[in-house]
Formats: structure tokens, C-alpha cells, sequence
């Protein structure tokens, strides 16, 4: 193994983002934060939008980052961001890691305009979408990435429609690197970070982070949960490098939807006294069909 | 140098003096030229900035936001229904303190939809925190922004300089553009208080819960009545610099001697001022306030100067529905109450959607107050257009 590769696979552990934080016990996005800074490391520019990761790690006097945080609203980190940039250019400052990033609401509703203007211009500027896959800091309601048959507390009958795809929507604004990641393996996903942020140019890193609290299941199964995901074939694990789809993790034993929805207090209603319902059928064909459409 | 120009391009080329480091804008008529002339002069390399060409208002206002967190000298451009759309960063500018300088050509609300000048988009902002200039005319335009920086980066407060869409932005008039030397000398480079810099890690915009939040607003509201000293002392210091009174609180014109006293703000009242010349050879004595800084609001000056005046009007561009006028509730709240008795203070509404505000319509208005107080009236209503059913 060569030096940049073996950097590349090293698992950091700087406590860039400090312990001491306000998450939920089990937070798959305070794990996925803490992984993709100490990736980054000290030379980094954290743009978050409102959420989760902001309320829980940015009350005055006391939040939890060693490195320098700027966040204003909701829906603009990816534009603060592009603001930052474009001065370090003006200031002829830098170089410097600037990351914007934001929970899925952020990322596929409200802020969704400005991520695309940010990729449009071309701003060299990492954007992380850290995916619980409803709005969670205001008590679990749906947002574009809810995926089907969900409970949220404003699809109490189950969501009915499918999933947004935005690492393929990133990736066709023509951008140079577009990876997905989980927090079950720290290695790939700071291998991802580390990869985007030695390309010029915007990047996307679109994180599956479980939810203790918004999907109903104890906290130490997060990791276990995450890989669930990936080896049903509900969250697919993949590079696209110039437009390309690449590395993508193959599943080693492909496990039914139902090991995955099971755990998870959001799908309890698709099973009658253990019996999986019709939507269970549907949630197995969407994983059927990125199995086969990214050739898991 | 003296130039015939038009009041966007003569903002454009002040605007490039003060060598902002990062211009982003969204399109918007009647701003468009001001950025249209911003993109040619930093296409051609006369000035060294990035020019971030956005998808919306909204992010606009955020690109700023985040290149001065960063650092820079900043500048944007709006109007209308994209300063309603940058409503939130505006006061997210503001509470973070970050010294953004904006211009608002001033164009009605919709809807019904209307591109035509009138107050009510600076209006809507009015309490976010912002200090706000109003132009008299395309020389004060440009020169407000030449001192909207110096004010901007001593009192870390944004500030936006309003300047009637159209009426201004489009015409053509001559303007002394200073020389890069004079802006030089009289606008020190920016000295950023608080960035975002991985050499001194810190958090901008940290929340805030309830034991501290009311402090925050407490300290921008101090700020805002303080910046009255700055923006005295820098209109002054322009004056002594370039030979021209421009800016600061306010402006009086035949005041002094007047029974009637016309408080206004923006391009009209040039137009007030000329009628005030021909009543003057009439024998009648009217005379105005112009108010140049509408925030923070300058009540103590407006005091003094109108506290022996028992028969003011105040004329605006903009309205509180279901409350009024909105300058005219301020200059009433300058007045202690017991020196309200016996005071009339009318309010008339005027120049919506752009509608012309003539010298007839003036002078009815002047002779009206002449009689009797006016509680509200919108001046140069089309009655016939009113049909009972509509009200």
C-alpha cells in the first residue's frame, strides 16, 4: 500500500468536534459529524444550517467545535458557503476545507435551490447531507427523503411516496465527486471525505444517519441498522467520479427488507401481529431495484 | 469628475471605488443596472472582486453574509420582492454584525404586481436592525454608499441605502465621481472583528436560549441609537473631504420661518423644495424636514427642529395597512405627549406603485393642512376607480 492510500484508510480520531454535546444517545448524525471533521482536520470551515447538529452542538457559551462554525438559517449553508469561498478567493486566503452541510430537510426541501445554485457555479466547497430521513429536530415529520411506508408524525398512516435521490440528482449538475456513506464504517466514509476534499470543485457526501429517536429503535442498534441498509440494498454505497458510478460495495449476503424494517418502531404498522403487510412487498421491490440498478 | 450618468451607474462606479472584495446579486428591476455595471467593471479587471452570480435573492444575501463572516468587503443589490425574499438573512445580517452594505432601489410590493417606486420594501425591513439612508437625489445616492462603508465598518452594523427605483436609477444626471485616491483616503481597508478562520477557531452564529437571547437585542438596539454619533461624524467628515453635504440625520430647507413644516424622505423632495420656492413668492411661508437617516431614527434633531412648528404634514410612500402612516406614527412619537396638544400633525399618503406626485398635488396638499389637520389621506387618489362594492 502507498503512503497516500494508506492516509487515505486511516481512521482519525481528533476531536475536532468535541464530546460533551447534546445528541441523543445512539445519534447517527453526531457520530457522522464528530467522523467527517476529524477526516477534514484542523484547516476547516464547518457552514451548518439549522438542525439537529446545530442545536445540539452550538448553544452559546458552550458548543462543541475546535474548529471555526458559522451558521445563520435553515436553508442557505451551501450558499454562507459559497460566500466563504468566494472571499478566500477575493482575500487570495487559503487553501482551506469548507464544508457545508445539513440535515435531509435542509438538503432535499427547503435548501434544495441553493445547493444547486452552489454546484452550478462550481464553488469548491465539500456539502454533506447528514440523512435521518425526516425533519428530527421538530419532532419527526416528513421531508423528501422519508422513504416509503414510514411513520412520521405527519404521515401517521405511512409515507406513500418514494425517496428523492439526490446523489444522482448532485451528480448531474455535472460535479466532480458525489459519494454515499454510513456511519457503520468509519473508514469509508472518511476515506470519501478525504477524497472529496482533494478534488477542486463542489463535492457531495450524502450520509444515512439513523435516528434513535425518529425511527423507534434503541440506540445501540444504529450501527447495526446501518448496515442492514446497505446489505438489503435500501441504501446503496457508491462513488460517482466525473459522472461515473464507481466503487460500488457489493452486498456479501443479501438480507430481506424485513430485517431492516423490523427493528424500527417508524415500520412497525407494515407488520399485522408479525405478518408483513403489502408495503412491505413495495419497500422489498425499491431494493430489489437498486440492486439491480447499481448492480449491488 | 463631473459626469452625466445614469444614478445606477454612477452607484455602480462608487461602489467599485470602495473596492468591495465580494458582489453578489440576483436580478431585479429597477436594480438590475447598478449589478449589470458591477459585472462589467469587474469582467474588464477594473476591480479585483469575485462577482457571484446567485439563483435567488435569498442567496444573495446569504453569499454576502458568509463572505463578510469570512472576511471581506461585501456588496448587494435589490428591490421589492427580493428584499421580502432576503427578509430572513437581513436579520441574520444584522444579529451576526457583520457590516454588509446593500442597495435598495425602492420599488412597491406585490401585489397587485407593480415595478414602479414606492417605500414599502424598506418598510417591511424596517426593524431588522439595518441603518437606513435615503438618497435625495443621484449625487447623495452615490455618496451615501462611499460613507455607508465608513459607517458600516466602525459600528459593525449593516447598512442599506435606499434610493427611489426609476426615479433615480434610471435617470440621468450629473454626477461627481470621486477619485480612487479621494475614496482611498477617506475609506480605510476593511478590519474584520469576528471571522470564521481555521487560525483563530470560533463559532458565528451560535444559538441563543432564553437567558441570553433578550441581551443580544438589547446590544443591537444600543448599537443602532449609538451609530448616530458615526453617522453624523462621517457625513461631516465627507463634507470636509469632498465638498458636499451629504447624508447624516436630517436636512432642513426654509424651515426656520415656516408655518407650515412638509416632512418627507427620497427623491421628492426636490419636488417639495420647488413648490416651497413658489409659495415662498406667493407670500406663504412652508418649509421642510427631509429625513436622511430613517434608521436609527433621528428624534431627537426631529424634536428640535419642529418643536415650535404647530402645523406639520408628513408625506410618505408607504403605508401600515390598517394602522397608517408609518413615518407619520414616528414624527407624532417624537413629540412628548403633553407638547402634542394643540400640535396638528398630518398625514398624507402618496406616490404608491409610482404614481407622480406633482406640485398641484402639493400645494392641494399644503392649503388642506392650511385649514384643518388631515388625520390620513392618500394624495391623488382616483376616486373613480372606487366603487362602493370595494369598500
Amino acid at each position: 500500500m502507498n503512503e497516500k492510500a494508506e492516509e487515505l484508510n486511516r481512521v482519525e480520531k481528533k476531536d475536532l468536534f468535541a464530546s460533551g454535546h447534546r445528541a441523543c444517545g445512539g445519534c447517527g448524525q453526531a457520530l457522522a459529524a464528530r467522523l467527517v471533521h476529524d477526516a477534514a482536520g484542523e484547516n476547516t470551515i464547518a457552514c451548518v444550517a439549522t438542525g439537529c447538529l446545530e442545536v445540539f452542538s452550538s448553544p452559546y457559551p458552550d458548543p462543541s467545535w475546535r474548529i471555526p462554525f458559522l451558521h445563520s438559517l435553515f436553508e442557505n449553508p451551501s450558499a454562507v458557503a459559497s460566500g466563504v469561498e468566494a472571499a478566500y478567493k477575493a482575500l487570495k486566503k487559503g487553501p482551506v476545507n469548507i464544508i457545508a452541510q445539513a440535515g435531509d430537510g435542509s438538503t432535499a426541501d427547503i435548501g434544495f435551490q441553493s445547493i444547486s445554485g452552489m454546484f452550478e457555479r462550481g464553488h469548491n466547497v465539500l456539502y454533506v447531507c447528514y440523512d435521518n430521513e425526516a425533519y428530527m429536530n421538530t419532532g419527526v415529520q416528513r421531508s423528501s427523503f422519508t422513504p416509503y411506508g414510514a411513520w412520521t408524525s405527519t404521515t401517521p398512516m405511512g409515507n406513500t411516496t418514494r425517496k428523492k435521490n439526490l446523489p444522482l440528482i448532485a451528480a448531474d449538475h455535472g460535479i466532480p465527486y458525489v459519494a454515499t456513506a454510513t456511519v457503520d464504517d468509519f473508514k469509508d466514509l472518511q476515506r470519501k471525505v478525504k477524497t472529496a476534499l482533494s478534488i477542486e470543485g463542489p463535492k457531495y457526501i450524502h450520509i444515512l444517519v439513523p435516528c434513535p429517536l425518529g425511527w423507534g429503535h434503541p440506540g445501540d442498534l444504529t450501527v447495526k441498522i446501518c448496515r442492514l441498509a446497505k446489505d438489503t440494498g435500501l441504501f446503496p454505497i457508491f462513488e460517482i467520479i466525473d459522472g461515473k458510478v464507481t466503487n460500488v460495495r457489493k452486498i456479501p449476503v443479501k438480507v430481506p427488507v424485513e430485517e431492516y424494517l423490523k427493528p424500527q418502531g417508524r415500520f412497525r404498522h407494515l407488520f399485522k401481529k408479525g405478518v408483513p403487510t403489502e408495503e412491505v412487498a413495495e419497500i422489498q421491490k425499491i431494493a430489489n431495484h437498486n440492486i439491480e440498478r447499481f448492480n449491488l | 469628475m463631473l459626469k452625466q450618468i445614469e444614478g445606477s451607474q454612477a452607484v455602480a462606479d462608487v461602489v467599485a471605488l470602495c473596492r468591495p472584495n465580494v458582489i453578489s446579486a440576483y436580478p431585479i428591476t429597477p436594480q438590475t443596472h447598478i449589478v449589470e455595471d458591477l459585472a462589467l467593471i469587474v469582467g474588464q479587471g477594473k476591480l479585483d472582486a469575485e462577482f457571484v452570480n446567485v439563483e435567488s435573492e435569498f442567496t444573495a444575501a446569504s453569499v454576502v453574509l458568509g463572505a463578510s463572516a469570512a472576511g471581506a468587503r461585501t456588496y448587494t443589490a435589490t428591490s421589492s420582492q427580493g428584499l421580502l425574499l432576503m427578509a430572513e438573512v437581513i436579520y441574520c445580517i444584522s444579529g451576526m454584525r457583520l457590516p454588509i452594505v446593500l442597495t435598495c432601489a425602492n420599488r412597491a410590493i406585490s401585489a397587485p404586481l407593480s415595478i414602479w417606486n414606492d417605500h414599502q420594501d424598506s418598510m417591511a425591513v424596517r426593524d431588522a436592525g439595518w441603518i437606513q439612508l435615503f438618497a435625495e437625489d443621484n449625487q447623495e445616492a452615490a455618496d451615501l454608499h462611499i460613507q455607508a462603508y465608513k459607517i458600516a465598518e466602525q459600528t459593525f452594523l449593516p447598512v442599506m441605502v435606499c434610493m427611489d427605483g426609476f426615479i433615480l436609477t434610471h435617470a440621468f444626471e450629473p454626477v461627481d465621481i470621486p477619485e480612487q485616491k479621494e475614496v482611498d483616503d477617506f475609506l480605510p481597508p476593511f478590519k474584520p472583528r469576528h471571522i470564521v478562520d481555521p487560525r483563530w477557531p470560533r463559532g458565528i452564529g451560535l444559538y441563543a436560549d432564553p437567558r441570553f437571547y433578550m441581551e443580544t437585542r438589547y446590544i443591537l438596539h444600543r448599537a443602532m441609537e449609538k451609530s448616530e454619533k458615526t453617522i453624523k461624524e462621517v457625513s461631516a467628515d465627507f463634507a470636509k473631504t469632498f465638498g458636499r453635504d451629504s447624508g447624516g440625520f436630517i436636512k432642513t430647507y426654509k424651515l426656520k420661518e415656516a408655518d407650515v413644516a412638509i416632512v418627507s424622505m427620497g427623491s421628492v423632495v426636490g419636488t417639495i423644495k420647488d413648490l416651497i420656492d413658489q409659495l415662498e413668492e406667493e407670500g406663504k411661508k412652508v418649509g421642510l424636514l427631509q429625513i436622511c437617516s430613517y434608521r436609527p431614527f433621528p428624534r431627537q434633531e426631529i424634536y428640535n427642529v419642529l418643536k415650535d412648528k404647530m402645523n406639520i404634514v408628513v408625506l410618505e410612500k408607504c403605508i401600515s395597512l390598517g394602522r397608517g402612516g408609518i413615518l407619520a406614527s414616528d414624527i407624532r412619537w417624537s413629540f412628548p405627549r403633553a407638547e402634542k396638544k394643540d400640535r396638528n400633525i398630518s398625514s398624507f399618503i402618496a406616490g404608491l406603485g409610482g404614481r407622480n406626485i406633482t406640485a398641484d398635488d402639493l400645494r392641494y396638499m399644503v392649503e388642506k393642512v392650511e385649514k384643518e389637520p388631515v388625520e390620513l389621506e392618500f394624495l391623488g387618489l382616483k376616486k373613480e376607480l372606487i366603487s362602493d362594492k370595494d369598500l
